[in-house]
């Protein structure tokens, strides 16, 4: 008998939550470890879970609503879906973050809700986000998030598992937004529908883990179910104080099989733009330099975390925002907000011209916080720029790293930040 | 069981603003109602011409991209949708498809014109296409899948068996 292959990230994860030796293109039935839904999509799963006939969730320690697109609430009928959300934790015991504590995908792995080696689902589509921490999660519609949320468990189609390594080294300037960026550029919206994206490499071993998380959290623009990534010892020291369980990773074994292995020279790429209206519609920084812009955005689940605020700070010290740019900052969460205040990030940019607004996501859905004019260009750290998905279709939205953003918004115009990184005289 | 229907035939990458604009997402929960509006940024006529007989939706890759919205296969259920036949769909949408009951299969759709009659046996993997005389097969559903739609969805399956029974 000739023994089977290695398995990937994807097939261990699925194959330990399952009981079964998952493959690629099986069909498992696995156990989650946990569950979670935000305010746009909570309402329709709790809604669900009452036609299902079922009152409670199978553990409420392993279920979390979100109040965080729509935060706090700007109409009377998001304050009544907000008052629907409060009533299910109240009824179940399920974990409730309320307006201010931050984005569900910042929240769910900075409460230590889930560990590496755990499978998640969320009812939003950059559940994948928490790949980075190995952690196999994947975004599934309210109906899946209901039936995980009463029973536990959810069918899954195991995924092939699409290899991309970065060699080289990122250049001052360029970070882990521009690597996924460029991936979006090189292989398209749907250049790996139903597949696992698995992230290897000295380059994104040499990332922090929160630059990590970035790369995961658009898994799915490329079309995939999860952007998974090994635990090392800088996973588990993120972990260590926090994980409310024991984490339990799950590498890849050495001869697994991958539908296909790419590889890329890091030092090679540049800051990368997403131009509007498509995440794959990608240039170089250099070729959309000068374009004017009115609004720039730092925040989100992509770009909202400590180090995206530290670098944007670091590049707006002493600087002012231009007088014809709204900057807007949405802290990820609470917490990463109280960091930031600490460490005098938040000073440096409301004085550099910054307007903050609550920890969340911020303007990134349309819904309030920073709604552009027609006509008006925006440069964000977000990870869509599908028409009107800041809340008018008439604007245009430019997706970047925050570095790129916060040397924008001092020019008024799309700038390549490496001229404050020693690439040239930045002003 | 086999089911006979017209094909409506579109074209790749239909997105899941075009199957029910975004715009009519929040304005109601009556399935009923919204169905009207399936498909009208690509074919205002849709519902007209599916309701009555029922039909089977035709497309070529990437079938129901965009966001996780269920409301995309549930107006197209509720326009008589029989099935979509596609080249291949987006994850979330086929996900949903199943969950909420409309059947999905990925087949080689250019073996199909518009308005041809087609004959569906889901469960035994045949798909006939009546005017041209000709057999498309497909890979049956894995067993998962079936029951669920045999069951009409996940949230019948939950009713019928009081829980998670798969
Ligand atoms: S920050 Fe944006 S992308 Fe992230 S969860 Fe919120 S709305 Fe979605």
């Amino acid at each position: 008998m000739i023994p089977l292959p290695g398995k990937t990230i994807a097939e261990k994860i699925l194959s330990a939550h399952s009981g079964t030796d998952a493959r690629a293109g099986d069909i498992v039935v696995a156990d989650v470890d946990f569950v979670m839904g935000q305010d746009g999509t909570s309402p329709l799963a709790i809604r669900a879970l009452e036609e299902m006939g079922v009152s409670g969730v199978f553990d409420a320690a392993k279920v979390a609503l979100v109040m965080d697109h729509s935060s706090p609430s700007p109409l009377e009928g998001v304050s009544a879906l907000h008052t629907m959300m409060r009533d299910f934790g109240k009824r179940t015991g399920a974990t409730i973050y309320d307006v201010g504590e931050g984005v569900c995908h910042q929240l769910i792995p900075e409460k230590g809700h889930v560990v590496p080696g755990d499978l998640m689902v969320g009812c939003d589509s950059h559940t994948c986000t928490y790949g980075a921490l190995n952690v196999f999660s994947t975004g599934v519609g309210s109906t899946d998030g209901a039936a995980a949320m009463a029973a536990g468990k959810l069918w899954f189609k195991v995924p092939e598992t699409v290899s991309v390594t970065y060699s080289g080294a990122l250049a001052p300037g360029v970070f882990s937004k521009d690597l996924i960026l460029h991936l979006a550029g090189e292989l398209g919206a749907d250049g790996a529908t139903y597949e696992a994206l698995e992230f290897g490499g000295p380059v994104i071993d040499g990332l922090s883990v929160e630059a990590r998380m970035t790369i995961s959290n658009m898994a799915i623009e490329l079309g995939a179910k999860a952007g998974l990534m090994k635990a090392d010892a800088k996973t588990l020291a993120w972990f260590a104080g926090r994980g409310q369980r024991t984490p339990h990773p799950q590498n890849p074994d050495a001869d697994a099989v991958y539908e296909r292995e790419l590889t890329f020279d890091a030092s090679g790429i540049g800051p990368q733009v997403a131009k509007p209206h498509a995440v794959d519609n990608v240039s170089p920084v250099e070729e959309v330099e000068g374009t004017p812009i009115a609004q720039g955005f730092l925040g989100t689940c992509t770009n909202g975390r400590l180090e995206d605020l530290a670098i944007a700070a670091s590049i707006l010290k002493g600087r002012t925002v231009h007088r014809d740019v709204r900057f807007i900052v949405a802290p990820a969460s609470r917490q990463i907000l109280l960091d930031a205040i600490a460490a005098g990030y938040i000073q440096t940019l409301v004085e550099a011209g910054a307007a903050l607004v609550t920890a969340g996501c911020g303007p990134c859905v349309g819904t309030h916080n920073g709604v552009p004019s027609d006509g008006e260009n925006v440069i964000s750290t977000a990870n869509r720029n599908f028409k009107g998905r800041m809340g008018n279709s008439n604007a245009f939205i430019y997706l970047a790293s925050p570095a790129t953003v916060a040397a924008s918004v001092i020019e008024g115009r799309i700038t390549d930040p490496r001229a404050y990184f020693g690439g040239g005289a930045a002003r | 069981m086999t089911v006979s229907a017209r094909a409506f035939k579109y074209g790749d990458n239909i997105n899941t603003d075009y199957i029910i604009s975004g715009k009519y997402k929040f304005k109601s929960a009556d399935m009923e109602a919204m169905a009207v509006h399936a498909m009208e940024e690509l074919d205002p006529h849709y519902y007209e011409k599916v309701k009555p007989e029922g039909g089977f939706l035709v497309a070529g890759t990437n079938f129901g991209l965009g966001s996780s919205r269920e409301q995309a296969p549930l107006v197209l259920i509720h326009a008589n949708t029989k099935a979509v036949l596609a080249k291949s769909f987006a994850r979330i949408f086929y996900r949903n498809a199943i969950n909420t009951g409309l059947p999905v299969v990925a087949c080689d759709t250019d073996l199909i014109d518009d308005g041809d009659t087609l004959e569906l046996d889901l469960q035994g993997g045949v798909l006939k296409n009546v005017t041209q005389g000709r057999e498309i097969t497909f890979s049956p559903l894995p067993p998962v899948m079936a029951q669920l739609l045999a069951d009409g969805g996940l949230v019948e399956h939950f009713k019928k068996h009081g829980g998670f029974a798969l």
